[in-house]
């Protein structure tokens, strides 16, 4: 693939894409959020369809309509969640569409027959009549496989294949990569957990912002180097230009401790702890997938979690947001339209919307005092809108925004969960938030914030919390930060402090031995971190 | 129209975004009313003695309890939802309300039994309205296959109540039975009382869904329930209010409906009602995707679709084109919401 651009309206996802892959190499490709690694491998296999440039497979020019035609061509793609009929049988679910057939009829014995052979060539050995739904997750992935491969693939695509494997599986699946890297296949692989790559793929290539930034052998690239890539920074790069509306980091006194969350453990959450206490910025680093949202949510109630959780020092136990509300708590999601804005009302409900008990009598809303607060915030925070009564969804990224973090200060908080308080939203209105949320860090709320961007963690937060895999590895007060720093603990997780602090030894040899076992190679080079913040 | 057309939200027949294609503006908002009014005008010109106060009243009559039940209808899918229930549970509050009436004796004071006739048949349905929303809420299951259980039990309960059979109140001509049927039958100010009730179902609900925190939560359920979860709505509460709000309904509905014909018949009562209801809704503008709603669309619509109904009889078409043409009507009301949305 080359020279790939694909605009969806308002953004451009693709800009000059390209993607080399050799048959029998497996293949890696990395990215942030947005990157645009899911929309160039949508385009490969005719799911969508490009703006501009070329596509040769096996020398041949080729453009996909559907993903039918790609797969007819050899290009195969294995999903998250798993494109199968669950009610049927193994095998039918290898043959769908292309049944053996003997005299106009289905001839189950070979079906049968064929399924068994593609699977032992995987080495699967499972009973082909059982229903696909008996099988677990894993194994069901193995089907899928199987029915690539039973097209004479000669690509497969695998976006993000082990997400809900256990490490067990995942050497299995290994296993079974490198069965079809031996036949000749190519595969492309998709995953944000960079110790997979090092075990299984043998080229990676890196997208940021719709373009390939780099693509290179995995053997020769560190784990450091390439999420430094992946962040668009370069190691050692100390920038302290003051880019970012953040002005007062650590130079607030911290008071009383908010909220702290001890050992979370749920889905994506494995031992995170993280504290906040009031007048502080906490910046919650990690890679895509580390659990930084599951934090949030945790921390809010939006989802269970079991683990410690003390709000002012006594135990918490929310059944639901309303009970984090009723603390104090607020949270803006990363994604405001899929969980931030009620996309069809106005700006004063959008805003006013945790407020209505507060604004509200016997059930009856006040709507000269909610007039009121809405006309006050869209004075403060600056608010671009044609009124109150516009709709939010007219707009803008950064105005639906504040119209969210207004949702909230009316309230009078005194913690904020905000998750990517910046994603998506212009340079100009970016400042402006991140000046907001310095400045009520001043006046002593506390601020839980999570984000990609490293200037932001860098130059925002009092304090830097890393998280890799579910759980704390890291923890850095604002003189100790660095980029450097942050982003070695984000790709190794490896970190005196933690250990230290957490005092939780006993954890130490199983995460080594899994790193072991899923990157085939030993990742104890450590570089030693600087002192942390207790 | 414009951004001082204050209540957008609650009435999105107003939109606030200017009129984008080439239809005009007017008759894109107000499509619903523009409907109604050419069926009036229609009427008036072809349709003899459409202006009597009897074709007015056979109008009201027929429309005041889709509307009743439609306005609960509104409020359910307003949050996403949608109940299939409610013919059934007007059959099981039709099938309660004489039981009480004709076994007043039992109660001691005849007061007691007609009290008795209005009462426990509405707490009954609020009640399987409640189940309904615990369905949905507690269980999990999708509000078409949730209230389908009542939809096809519901009738059953009826049935099995009063063996199947009919009951007349007809020949009792107690002054129990005569002060049960003014709620269908009975005047005030020479204004049929049911359709009293309906008008008070109708401004009740706009300024419930208007002016209240239970109102606004109903439409942030519906338009985003992550999001007005994660704002602090109590999603589960509001969707199980909902439902028994529409269970409530039903049961006035089914009351009025057993008023009028002074006979129920648990076969008959409120049969096909819950399509009427979403055809209704769906006419007047509200979106079955939730989230936003408009209780005077619905009056509109379910005005629109008794109208549509009384020209072709009164035009001796036959009933199954009438059919057709309410069919036709739902399909071009919500392509044209379609186009007003877009």
């Amino acid at each position: 693939m080359e020279g790939i651009t694909k605009e969806f309206p308002g953004v451009v996802a693709l800009d000059g894409a390209s993607l080399r892959v050799a048959p029998g190499e497996v293949h890696a490709i990395i990215g942030q959020n947005g990157a645009g690694k899911s929309t160039l491998i949508k385009i490969l296999n005719g799911a969508y369809r490009r703006d501009g440039g070329t596509i040769l497979l096996g020398g041949q020019s080729v453009d996909f309509h559907n993903p039918l035609e790609a797969q007819l061509a050899g290009v195969s793609t294995i999903y998250q969640e798993i494109n199968l009929v669950p009610y049927r049988s193994v095998a039918e679910n290898i043959f769908m569409g292309r049944e053996p057939r003997r005299w106009g009829f289905l001839d189950r014995g070979k079906m049968n027959r064929d399924a068994q052979a593609v699977l032992e060539r995987l080495g699967v050995h499972i009973d082909v009549q059982r229903p696909l739904s008996s099988l677990n997750i894993a194994l069901q992935q193995m089907v899928a496989i199987a029915r690539a491969i039973s097209t004479d693939a000669r690509i497969v695509i695998m976006d993000e294949p082990t997400s809900s494997l256990d490490d067990r599986e995942v050497e299995v699946l290994f296993t079974v990569i490198r069965g079809l890297k031996a036949n000749g296949i190519a595969v492309i692989y998709i995953s944000h957990r960079l110790d997979e790559l090092y075990a299984v793929c043998d080229r990676v290539t890196i997208m940021r912002d719709g373009k390939t930034i780099d693509e290179r052998p995995i053997a020769g690239a560190s784990k450091v180097e390439l999420v430094a890539r992946m962040l668009g920074k370069e190691i050692g790069e100390v920038r302290r230009s003051g880019v970012t509306g953040f002005e007062h980091r650590g130079e607030r006194p911290a008071g009383e401790v908010l909220v702290e969350a001890t050992d979370l453990q749920g889905a994506r959450l494995d031992g995170a702890s993280v504290t906040v206490r009031s007048g502080e910025i906490v910046g919650l680093a990690g890679l895509l997938g580390s659990g930084r949202t599951e934090v949030a949510r945790a921390v809010f109630g939006a989802d269970p979690a079991n683990g410690d959780l003390r709000v002012r020092g006594k135990p918490a136990r929310w059944k639901s947001p309303r009970d984090a509300i009723r603390a104090g708590f607020g949270l803006c999601s990363e994604d405001r339209k899929a969980d931030g804005i009620i996309p069809h009302m106005s700006v004063r409900e959008n805003l006013t919307l945790a407020a209505l008990p507060a604004l509200s009598r016997h059930g009856i809303v006040d709507r000269a005092e909610q007039r009121k607060i809405v006309d006050r915030f869209i004075d403060r925070l600056g608010i671009k809108t044609a009124g109150p009564e516009q709709t939010i969804r007219e707009l803008s990224g950064g105005n639906q925004q504040k119209v969210l973090l207004a949702r909230w200060l009316c309230l009078n908080p005194s913690l904020l969960l905000l998750d990517e308080p910046t994603r998506g939203i212009d340079v100009g209105a970016k400042a402006e938030i991140q000046g907001l949320i310095d400045e009520l860090a001043d006046n002593g709320l506390g601020v839980l914030m999570i984000s990609s961007e490293l200037e932001e963690i860098t130059e925002g937060a009092d304090r830097v919390v890393v998280l890799r895999e579910g759980r704390t590895v890291a923890e850095f007060d604002h003189a100790d930060v660095s980029q450097d720093t942050v982003m070695h603990a984000m790709a190794h997780g490896e970190d005196e402090t933690a250990r230290r602090r957490d005092g939780k030894t006993a954890r130490r040899p199983v995460e080594a031995t899994t790193a072991d076992v899923s990157s085939g190679a030993s990742v104890s080079a450590t570089l030693d971190e600087p002192g942390g913040s207790r | 129209m414009s951004q001082s057309a204050g209540q957008t939200v609650s009435r999105p027949v107003l939109p606030s975004r200017p009129a984008t294609s080439g239809l005009p503006g007017f008759v894109r908002t107000y499509s619903s009313l523009v409907a109604l009014a050419a069926l009036i005008i229609f009427n008036i010109v072809f349709t003899p003695n459409f202006l009597t106060a009897g074709a007015f009243n056979a109008n009201m009559t027929q429309v005041a309890t889709i509307v009743i039940v439609a306005v609960g209808m509104t409020f359910v899918i307003a949050t996403g939802g949608i109940d299939l229930s409610v013919g059934s549970l007007m059959a099981i509050a039709g099938v309660l309300a004489p039981m009480f009436l004709l076994d007043a004796q039992q109660f001691g004071a005849p007061a007691v039994g007609l009290a008795l006739a209005i009462v426990a048949p509405l707490i009954a349905t609020t009640l399987l309205g409640a189940f309904n929303g615990t369905l949905v809420t507690k269980v999990g299951l999708q509000p078409i296959i949730a209230t389908l259980v009542l939809y096809l039990g519901g009738r059953g309960i009826a049935q099995l109540l009063v063996n199947g059979e009919l009951r007349e109140l007809r020949n009792l001509g107690s002054p129990l039975i005569s002060s049960f049927e003014f709620i269908g039958l009975g005047q005030v100010f020479g204004v049929r009382f049911q359709i009293i009730i309906m008008l008070v179902v109708v401004v009740v609900a706009m300024w419930v869904l208007r002016a209240t925190t239970f109102g606004r939560y109903v439409l942030a359920t519906g338009g985003n329930p992550a999001a007005a979860r994660l704002a602090g709505v109590p999603v589960n509460r509001v969707k199980m209010t909902v439902y028994c709000i529409s269970g409530f309904l039903a049961g006035v509905a089914g009351l009025v409906v057993v008023a009028i014909n002074r006979s129920s018949d648990p076969h008959q009562v409120g049969q096909y009602m819950e399509l009427d209801a979403i055809a209704a809704v769906a006419v007047g503008g509200t979106p079955l995707s939730g989230g936003r709603a408009t209780i005077l669309g619905t009056f509109i619509g379910a005005m629109i679709i008794q109208l549509l109904r009384f020209t072709l009889i009164a035009h001796n078409i036959p009933d199954g084109i009438t059919r057709m043409v309410i069919a036709g009507a739902v399909v071009v009301a919500v392509l044209a919401q379609r186009l007003r949305s877009s």
